[in-house]
C-alpha cells in the first residue's frame, strides 16, 4: 500500500469520475444512474484524500466524511422518491418520466 | 351658508346662490318624483323654480335702484394653488341683473309656453315619458346660465359657458332618433356642439393668456390691471381680445361659426326660442360687453368685433331671405340680429348692444313661440284633416313649410295678432321695442364708419323684407294645404305668454327712450365709458324708412302673387336667389374645406397609420415573442439526461475556460 504512487490513485479517481458521467448520461433505469452519481461522489472522494496525503493535511478527510454523510442523505430521498414514481407509474426507466416537456 | 364680504353690500345679496339652486332644486324634484307627477305639475314645478328666480332677480334690481353700486358675493373657495385664488363669487351689478331679469323672466314665460307645446309635441311623436325630461333639462339650462351671467371671474364664466352648451346639445337632440333618417336631429345636435368647441377653444386660450400675464381671472383684477398689461405688451391684450372673439362667434353665432345655429332648429320650438334666440346665444354679447375694459385696450380686436358683427347681420339676413322653413327664417334672423348686437359691442356701445340684445329677447322669443303655435295648428290641422279634397294625409307632409301655410290669420287670429307685433318690432318699426334698440345701434355705427353703417342699413332692409315676406306667407291669401285649412289656434296656456311677450315687444322700447333713456343710466353703474345717450331724428327716420320700405316690397312681391296656389317663390329662377336659398352653400363650403380633409386626416391615421402601422408594430413584437418561445421550447423536452448532459458541458466549458486562463 505505502509504495501506490499517488498519480495513480488521481487516474483510478479520474477513470471513476468519467464512468460515472457515461453512466448517468447513457443509462436508462433510474437506479443505475443513482449507483453512477454514488461512484461519482467516491472519486471525489478518492481525490480529497489522495491529496490529503500528498500534502500531509487532516482537512481535505474532514470533508469526506461530510461528503459521505450527505451522499448517505440525498440517496434516503431519492430512493423514497423512487419508490413513489414506480408506485404510479409501474417503470422507472426515467426517459418516461417527460411530462414536464415544454 | 353666505358669506358677506363686501359689508356695504345689501344683505338681500346673500340669496344670490338661490339663483342657480332654485332651478337645481326644481330639477332634482322633476328627477326624482317626476316619474309619478302628473304632466302639469312637473310643468309647474320647472316654471315655478325659474318664476322664483325671477322675482328674486326683481328683488335684486329694486336694491340696486336704491344703491346700485357693483356687490361681490363670495359664496365658495373653489381654487387656490400658488397665486391663483379662483372662487365661486356672485357678481350682483346692473348689467348682470338685467342679463338675470331677462334670463328667468323670458325663462318662466317659455316654461309656462312649454307646458302646453310639449304636452302636444310628446304626444305628436309617440313618447309621452319625455316630457318630464324636457323640463329637467329646461331648469338645468336656466340654473347653467345664471352660473354664466352672474360670474364674478373668467372661470365661473367659462363654467356656465359650458354648461349653456351642454343643454343646447341636449336640447337640440331632444328628438334624437327622429328627423331625416333617423340621425338628421342627432347630427345637428353633434355639429352644435363640435362647432362650439372651436369657438369654447378661443375662450380657453384667453382664459390661460390671463393666467399668464394677469394671474388671476377675477374681472376686477384684469379690467384694473388692462391699461397697464397693454402699455406694457399690446400683443397680449390683442391676442386675448382676439380669442374671445373667436368664442363669441361660437356661442353667438357669427361668421365663421355660425353654422350650427340654422340647424339647432331641430330643437322643440321653446328651445329654439329660449336657448337659440333669447338668451343663450347672447351670452356671447354679454362676453364682449362684460369685457369692455379688456377690448377698449385692444382697438384692432374691437375693429374686428365691430366688422364680424356688421358682416353677419347682412350676410345671415340675405339667408333669411330664401327659406322656406319657417324656424329657418327666424334662426338666419337671430343669426343676424346677433350681428347687430356683436357689432354694437365692438363699436363701445355696450348699452346700445344690450338694449338690443333685450328687446331682441321679447320679440324674437315672442316670433320662435309664435312659430310653435303655427306648427301645432299645421299638425293638428295634419291629423284632423285628412278628408280633406285630396284625401289621406301625406305621410311627408312638413308642418313648418310656409310654401303649405296661407291663410292662417283667419284660423288662427290670436297668433297672427301676436306674430304681426313681433315681426313688427324686429322690423324696427316705430315705436316698436326694436325700433328704438336698432336705431341706437345705427347711430353709433353712423358715428364709427360708414362700411358698417351700410351693412346694417341693407340688413334692417332685409329684415324687414323677410318678415314681410314670412307674414305675408303664413297668414294670409288663402291655404295652400288641406293642413291649414284645418288648422286650429292654440290651446290658452300657449297663447298667454304669446300676449305677455307681445305686450313686451310693444313697450320694451320704453327701456331706453330717447332723451330719458334709463337702461342707459343703469347700466352706467356697471359699464365704464358709456357714451352719453342721444338720439338722431334723420337716422331714426332712415331706419324707419327703410323699414316701411321693405314691408312694402315684400307686399309687392308676395302680397298677390303667391296668395293662392302653393307655387314657386316668386323671386327664385335666378342665382342670386338659389344662393340665399342654399346658404351661399357656405355648409358645403365648409365641408369640402374642413369637415372632408378631416374625415380623410382621420381615414388616414386609422386605417395606415392606426391599423396599419401600429397595430402590426405590436402585433409583430407578440409575433417575435412567440416565435423565439417556439424555437427555445424545444430545449424543454422532458428528457432528464439531457439536462444533465447540457450541465455537464456547461461545467467542463467553465473548467475549460478557467484553466485556459
Amino acid at each position: 500500500m505505502q509504495n501506490v504512487p499517488a498519480e495513480y490513485c488521481l487516474i483510478l479517481s479520474g477513470v471513476m469520475f468519467a464512468l460515472g458521467i457515461l453512466g448517468v448520461l447513457l443509462r436508462r433505469n433510474a437506479l443505475v444512474v443513482f449507483m453512477c452519481l454514488e461512484l461519482m461522489f467516491n472519486a471525489a472522494n478518492l481525490a480529497f484524500i489522495t491529496f490529503a496525503r500528498i500534502y500531509g493535511s487532516v482537512s481535505a478527510q474532514v470533508v469526506v466524511f461530510f461528503v459521505m454523510t450527505v451522499a448517505a442523505a440525498e440517496v434516503a430521498i431519492g430512493l423514497a422518491l423512487m419508490v413513489e414514481i414506480f408506485r404510479n407509474k409501474r417503470s422507472i426507466d426515467i426517459d418516461q418520466l417527460n411530462s414536464m416537456q415544454g | 351658508m353666505l358669506l358677506n364680504e363686501a359689508s356695504s353690500a345689501a344683505p338681500v345679496f346673500g340669496l344670490a346662490p338661490l339663483l342657480v339652486f332654485l332651478p337645481l332644486f326644481g330639477l332634482l324634484i322633476n328627477l326624482i318624483f317626476g316619474k309619478r307627477m302628473r304632466e302639469g305639475l312637473v310643468g309647474l314645478v320647472a316654471s315655478l323654480a325659474v318664476g322664483l328666480t325671477f322675482v328674486l332677480a326683481l328683488v335684486f334690481a329694486a336694491t340696486l335702484a336704491g344703491n346700485p353700486e357693483p356687490a361681490s358675493m363670495r359664496f365658495l373657495e373653489w381654487i387656490r394653488i400658488g397665486t391663483l385664488d379662483v372662487n365661486w363669487t356672485f357678481r350682483i351689478d346692473t348689467l348682470s341683473v338685467t342679463m338675470m331679469l331677462v334670463v328667468s323672466g323670458v325663462g318662466t314665460l317659455i316654461h309656462i309656453y312649454a307646458i302646453g307645446y310639449m304636452h302636444e309635441d310628446v304626444r305628436h311623436n309617440d313618447d309621452p315619458g319625455r316630457f318630464r325630461r324636457f323640463f329637467v333639462y329646461l331648469n338645468l339650462f336656466i340654473a347653467a346660465m345664471m352660473i354664466l351671467i352672474s360670474a364674478d371671474n373668467y372661470l365661473m364664466l367659462f363654467v356656465g359657458w359650458e354648461g349653456v352648451g351642454l343643454c343646447s346639445y341636449l336640447l337640440i337632440g331632444f328628438w334624437f332618433e327622429k328627423g331625416k333618417d333617423g340621425i338628421a336631429n342627432a347630427q345637428a345636435a353633434k355639429k352644435a356642439f363640435v362647432v362650439n368647441r372651436v369657438g369654447d377653444f378661443g375662450l380657453l386660450m384667453a382664459l390661460f393668456l390671463m393666467f399668464r400675464y394677469f394671474g388671476s381671472l377675477d374681472f376686477n383684477v384684469i379690467f384694473e390691471k388692462a391699461p397697464e398689461i397693454a402699455a406694457a405688451t399690446p400683443g397680449v391684450l390683442l391676442a386675448m381680445a382676439l380669442f374671445m372673439l373667436l368664442g363669441v362667434t361660437g356661442k353667438s353665432a357669427q361668421i365663421p361659426l355660425y353654422v350650427w345655429l340654422p340647424d339647432a332648429m331641430a330643437g322643440p320650438t321653446p328651445v329654439s326660442a329660449l336657448i337659440h334666440a333669447a338668451t343663450m346665444v347672447t351670452a356671447g354679447v354679454y362676453l364682449v360687453v362684460r369685457s369692455t375694459p379688456v377690448f377698449i385696450e385692444a382697438p384692432v380686436a374691437q375693429a374686428a368685433v365691430m366688422w364680424v358683427g356688421a358682416a353677419t347681420a347682412f350676410f345671415a339676413a340675405t339667408i333669411a331671405l330664401g327659406q322656406s322653413d319657417i324656424k329657418k327664417v327666424l334662426a338666419y334672423s337671430t343669426v343676424s340680429q346677433l350681428g347687430f348686437m356683436v357689432a354694437a359691442a365692438g363699436m363701445g356701445a355696450g348699452v346700445a348692444a344690450m338694449f338690443h340684445l333685450v328687446t331682441h329677447a321679447f320679440f324674437k322669443a315672442l316670433l320662435f313661440l309664435g312659430a310653435g303655435s303655427v306648427i301645432l295648428g299645421m299638425e293638428h290641422g295634419a291629423e284632423h284633416g285628412k278628408h280633406g279634397a285630396h284625401g289621406g294625409g301625406h305621410h311627408d307632409f312638413d308642418p313648418q313649410d310656409m310654401g303649405n301655410m296661407g291663410g292662417l290669420r283667419a284660423r288662427m287670429p290670436l297668433t297672427f295678432w301676436v306674430y304681426l307685433l313681433g315681426a313688427l318690432a324686429l322690423a324696427g318699426i316705430a315705436p316698436l321695442a326694436g325700433f328704438f334698440s336698432k336705431d341706437e345701434i345705427l347711430l353709433a355705427a353712423q358715428h364709427e364708419n360708414t362700411g358698417v353703417f351700410i351693412l346694417l342699413i341693407v340688413a334692417a332692409f332685409f329684415t324687414a323684407f323677410y318678415m314681410g315676406r314670412q307674414l305675408l306667407l303664413i297668414f294670409f291669401g288663402k291655404p295652400r294645404s288641406d293642413a291649414a285649412k284645418a288648422a286650429v289656434e292654440s290651446k290658452p296656456v300657449v297663447t298667454s305668454p304669446l300676449v305677455v311677450l307681445a305686450v313686451l315687444s310693444v313697450l320694451g322700447g320704453a327701456l331706453n327712450l330717447p332723451g330719458v333713456f334709463t337702461l342707459e343710466h343703469w347700466l352706467e353703474h356697471s359699464l365704464e365709458h358709456v357714451a352719453p345717450g342721444e338720439f338722431s331724428l334723420a337716422t331714426a327716420g332712415l331706419s324707419l324708412a327703410v323699414a316701411l320700405t321693405g314691408l312694402f316690397l315684400a307686399y309687392l312681391v308676395y302680397g298677390r302673387k303667391f296668395a293662392d296656389k302653393p307655387q314657386k317663390d316668386p323671386l327664385s329662377g335666378n342665382l342670386v336667389y338659389s344662393g340665399m336659398e342654399k346658404k351661399w352653400l357656405v355648409d358645403e363650403l365648409y365641408d369640402l374645406v374642413i369637415v372632408r380633409p378631416y374625415r380623410g386626416l382621420a381615414d388616414f391615421l386609422s386605417n395606415p397609420v392606426d391599423l396599419g402601422i401600429i397595430n402590426n408594430l405590436s402585433a409583430g413584437l407578440a409575433w417575435l415573442m412567440q416565435a423565439t418561445g417556439d424555437v427555445l421550447r424545444r430545449a424543454q423536452n422532458g428528457f432528464v439526461r439531457s439536462y444533465a448532459l447540457v450541465v455537464f458541458i456547461g461545467v467542463a466549458l467553465i473548467l475549460a475556460f478557467i484553466l485556459i486562463q
